[in-house]
């Protein structure tokens, strides 16, 4: 996030695109349901019927993956109207032109046309959200899970900056990130392009850096994103994969193809607390332990590094995470020294500017937010004050493109997955959690009255649910929350595996796969 | 901001102007009971507990709810405040199934601890006692009614934090009671179980199902930790005893939930301990994963990465980290990857 969690109750406005606030950030979501009770107009922008549309003062209901066209309508009418702060962007940002130019197309009837929202609608967003003090975008996988992912999100930016909206108080463009973690491993490295703190590969002083502390690193040459060694797996390029608490035979899409490019590999490690199902393909499973058995640290959304305290000893067997790493380095002759994850850290933060300057003490009582380059430095609560890390900010002229694949007469039904409340992510944790798999224990997959009635589904019948890729089954559970020709399912449950029929074609840059828009087929299961 | 001067017990202070008179009491450490008010939602001033008494007009007034006004002299102690405090407390017990033998709240529990404190053996009004059955309906909280002193906590938390409005006051006068609307199970409300009302239930009414005879409060340790689920990082505390997580409660103090919680981090803790935990490694043998010592499955494994690096180079391998992890975790995994398996193949799962 741009901005804080604490600021998302002082924002004036608040526009939430592409995230189900409600089930997958339940705590923010609290936020602004507060905020909207204290007065502050709530935009929502989504294909479903979610929670927060009840709170919202205007919901569009936009069709999936039309965001760019939605958002360029919107700067469309923001131009057009003069309601654009002009000094923002005159002095923060440049190629204004460019953007000027690649939203010309959007006017109203065309978006209107594109999206399904009415135009008055759109008129009115764009009124609230350039004209307030502060306005604030929450947005989450609904943006980023589409062939145009990264395009969604250069679309958000313009907006913001257009009506300068960031670089102050309760606004931003502030993503929701899913898992606890998400955000800690991207800041440590876990990329294939950067270093920790995001220090590309490709630049030699950065490499130096790190080859001087760690002793060697590889070439300047960028590795392989996980879709990529899913595929060099596949080929044989890659022969042996090391996988540490993550599922991707559930998380990613088309499972089918997953599976059988991870039983390509000659050698296959997996490290969980759980025999999941990404560890019943491997050749040797290594139990770590849960959260209340490690010390360490998690950056949560708002870039804030908060304490992990050990309550309880690893189970009997289990051996501690990173002593598993470690007694791995050592055994292929890395004899790295050290006595506590706190120690990891202070390396970590030596070599990383922007956590250069917390340290545990700093953080017992409550989190920082990074970047904090010294230890003088109270944490940043938002970015971009004054000045974007490139200088200027840069506008972006994105034209909008479909999703890859759209329902057609063979399948004619809009799969779009995400979360919900009760569970998390593939299941692992949240399904073997009594209370959690007693109230919801499968797969109830959301589909309009009307498609169920004309398909002779009634709530808890078995559907037969097809794409492309493969096939599952799952209980309907008609409602009004998506639309007709839409169904939403999970990706919690492994019996009824949505990723068994989502589309792995990714976008180009960001190499996120298009979870949110597939082409389905469906037929009750007798 | 404006400074008023009151005096409390005989004592001056001076306090910015807004602030209740409980308000500033606790800023003096001045410990005046409350039942019904937390600081997480509004003010309710219902159970009348906090009064004090004002020197001047010589009225008991609620501390909670009255802004203190420059000049004030109060008492917090006073024999009449006293007395009255000692009413309010009787006629609370007397509709109250005292079993705190059973109670999971023994020794945690702010009646009791105010019953104990005025010197209230039992109620002097015994008498008719309306009697509710359990609802142990839903898998996540236990609701006992014998036992709800109706200070409306749980009600505020719902309205306030999830805004689930699942519960409410219904009836009035004796027969008043907190029921979802028509009486409907839990289950079937707009419930969200986050677990709000039975984080602020200052008595044993609601609680936790699983924590249910795990522990006596004070054999419990609170360890401060943050939520392992969603990427908000409440801020909590694991519940611990005997080397066991028995329940997770909100750590009110700090960024970024300040004590909420949802559903999740409330009560979905108990895989901790799940039997179906990974307790030994395992190595694949004529097709089957087998159970092995922690010496062979590490050199085996580190044996194969050689092997796979020496004949066909660091680029045949990778890595996924893993957003579960911790950072240390995951910077010493990028570590691994990056210089003892050499390649810069290292990733992880689900990109945002
Ligand atoms: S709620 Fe308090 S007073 Fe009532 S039984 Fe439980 S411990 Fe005793
Ligand atoms: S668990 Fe949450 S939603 Fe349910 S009654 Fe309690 S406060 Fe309301
Ligand atoms: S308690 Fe709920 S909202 Fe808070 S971090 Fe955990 S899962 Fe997220």
């Amino acid at each position: 996030m741009t901005n804080s969690v604490a600021e998302i109750e002082k924002a004036p406005v608040i526009f939430i695109i592409g995230s189900n606030t409600t089930e997958a950030h339940p705590v923010i979501s609290y936020r602004v349901k507060k905020a909207a009770r204290e007065g502050s107009k709530i935009i929502v922008a989504d294909p479903r019927r979610i929670e927060l549309a009840e709170y919202a003062d205007i919901w569009m209901q936009h069709r999936p993956g039309t965001d760019v066209a939605l958002l360029n309508g919107l700067i469309h009418i923001i131009l057009k109207e003069n309601l654009w702060d002009r000094k923002f962007v005159e002095e923060r940002t440049e190629g204004f032109s460019e953007l000027e130019k690649a939203v010309s197309k959007f006017t109203p009837e065309l978006v209107s046309q594109i999206t399904g929202v009415p135009t008055e609608q759109l008129t009115e967003a764009a009124r609230i959200y350039s004209t307030a003090d502060a306005a604030s975008i929450l947005y989450a996988m609904g943006i980023t899970q589409h062939v145009s992912g990264t395009d969604n999100v250069l679309t958000l930016a313009n907006l913001a900056m257009l009506t300068g909206n960031l670089g102050k108080p309760n606004a931003g463009v502030n993503p929701l990130r899913g898992q606890n973690n998400v955000q800690g491993a991207c800041d440590m490295g876990g990329l294939p392009n950067v270093y920790p703190g995001y220090q590309k590969v490709d630049d030699p002083a950065v490499a130096a850096k790190f080859a001087e502390s760690w002793g060697n690193v590889p070439g300047n040459e960028p590795g392989l994103t996980m879709m990529e060694m899913m595929e060099a797996a596949e080929k044989g390029d890659i022969k042996a994969l090391y996988i540490m608490g993550e599922n991707p035979v559930l998380s990613e899409p088309d499972s089918t193809h997953s599976k059988e490019n991870l039983s390509a590999l000659d050698f296959l490690v997996v490290q969980d607390i759980f025999l999941s199902e990404t560890a019943e393909l491997a050749d040797v499973v290594l139990p770590g332990v849960s959260f209340a058995e490690k010390e360490g640290t998690f950056t949560n959304t708002e870039r804030r590094v908060q304490r992990v305290r050990q309550g309880i000893r690893p189970l009997e067997g289990a051996m501690g995470d990173w002593k598993i790493t470690l007694e791995l380095a050592k055994r292929m002759g890395y004899d790295w020294k050290y006595n506590s994850p706190e120690e990891i850290f202070n390396e970590m933060a030596a070599l990383t500017p922007s956590y250069a300057g917390i340290d545990y003490d700093r953080i017992e009582k409550q989190g920082l937010q990074w970047p904090c380059p010294d230890k003088n430095h109270p944490g940043t609560r938002y970015l971009h004050q004054g000045k974007f890390p490139r200088g200027k900010g840069k506008f972006h002229g994105i034209d909008f493109i479909p999703p890859a694949e759209l329902p057609d007469e063979e399948y004619p039904f809009l799969l779009t997955t995400g979360r919900k409340l009760t569970h998390y992510h593939t299941g692992t944790l949240s399904r073997r959690s009594s209370g959690l798999s007693t109230i919801d224990p499968e797969e109830m997959v959301e589909i309009n009255p009307k498609d169920a009635e004309a398909l002779g589904l009634e709530e808890g019948d078995k559907m037969l649910i097809a794409s492309r890729r493969g096939e599952v089954t799952a209980r309907a559970k008609p409602t009004e929350r998506v639309p007709e020709k839409m169904i939403f399912m999970t990706f919690h449950f492994s019996e009824s595996a949505a990723n068994v029929l989502t589309n792995p074609v990714l976008d180009p840059v960001a190499k996120i796969p298009e979870f949110k828009v597939c082409g389905v087929k469906i037929k009750k299961d007798e | 901001m404006a400074e008023i001067s009151v005096k409390i017990n005989g004592q001056e202070v001076q306090i910015e102007k807004g602030k209740t008179l409980l308000q500033a009491c606790e800023e003096l450490g001045i410990d005046v009971p409350t039942l019904c008010y937390h600081p997480r939602v509004a003010i309710e001033g219902a159970c009348r507990l906090c009064m004090v008494e004002d020197k001047k007009s010589g009225q008991l007034i609620a501390s909670c709810t009255l802004e203190a006004d420059d000049g004030m002299e109060i008492e917090t102690e006073s024999p009449r405040v006293v007395e009255a405090r000692k009413l309010v407390l009787d006629l609370l017990l007397a509709s109250h199934d005292v079993d705190c033998f059973a109670c999971e709240r023994n020794g945690d529990c702010r009646l009791q601890d105010y019953s104990y404190r005025y010197g209230i053996e039992r109620t002097a009004f015994p008498g008719e006692r309306r009697e509710f059955p359990i609802d142990n309906q839903n898998p996540f909280f236990e609701r006992d009614y014998n036992r709800c002193i109706q200070c409306g906590l749980c009600v505020r938390a719902c309205h306030e934090i999830p805004q689930a409005g699942a519960i409410d006051f219904a009836n009035r006068g004796f027969s008043s009671e907190i029921a979802t609307p028509f009486n409907v199970p839990l289950e079937d409300s707009t419930c969200v179980f986050c677990g709000m009302c039975v984080e602020l239930c200052p008595v044993g009414a609601l609680v936790p199902r699983l924590d249910r005879f795990t522990g006596r409060p004070w054999e419990i340790e609170k360890v401060r930790t943050t939520c392992a689920y969603c990427g908000v990082g409440c801020q909590i505390e694991l519940n611990v005893n005997e080397d066991r997580v028995v329940g997770i409660s909100g750590y009110g103090e700090s960024e970024p939930n300040y004590g909420d919680l949802c559903v999740k981090g409330k009560f979905g803790w108990d895989y901790i301990h799940h039997p179906e935990r990974l307790t030994a490694p395992l190595v694949r043998k004529e097709g089957k994963l087998v159970p092995t010592s922690w010496e062979e499955a590490l050199d085996y494994t580190a044996r194969k990465f050689k092997e796979i690096k020496e004949e066909h180079g660091g680029d045949a391998l990778g890595g996924l980290t893993s957003a579960k992890c911790t950072n240390e975790e995951n910077y010493l995994f990028q570590k691994f990857v990056r210089a003892a398996l050499a390649t810069h193949n290292v990733d992880h799962c689900a990109r945002l």
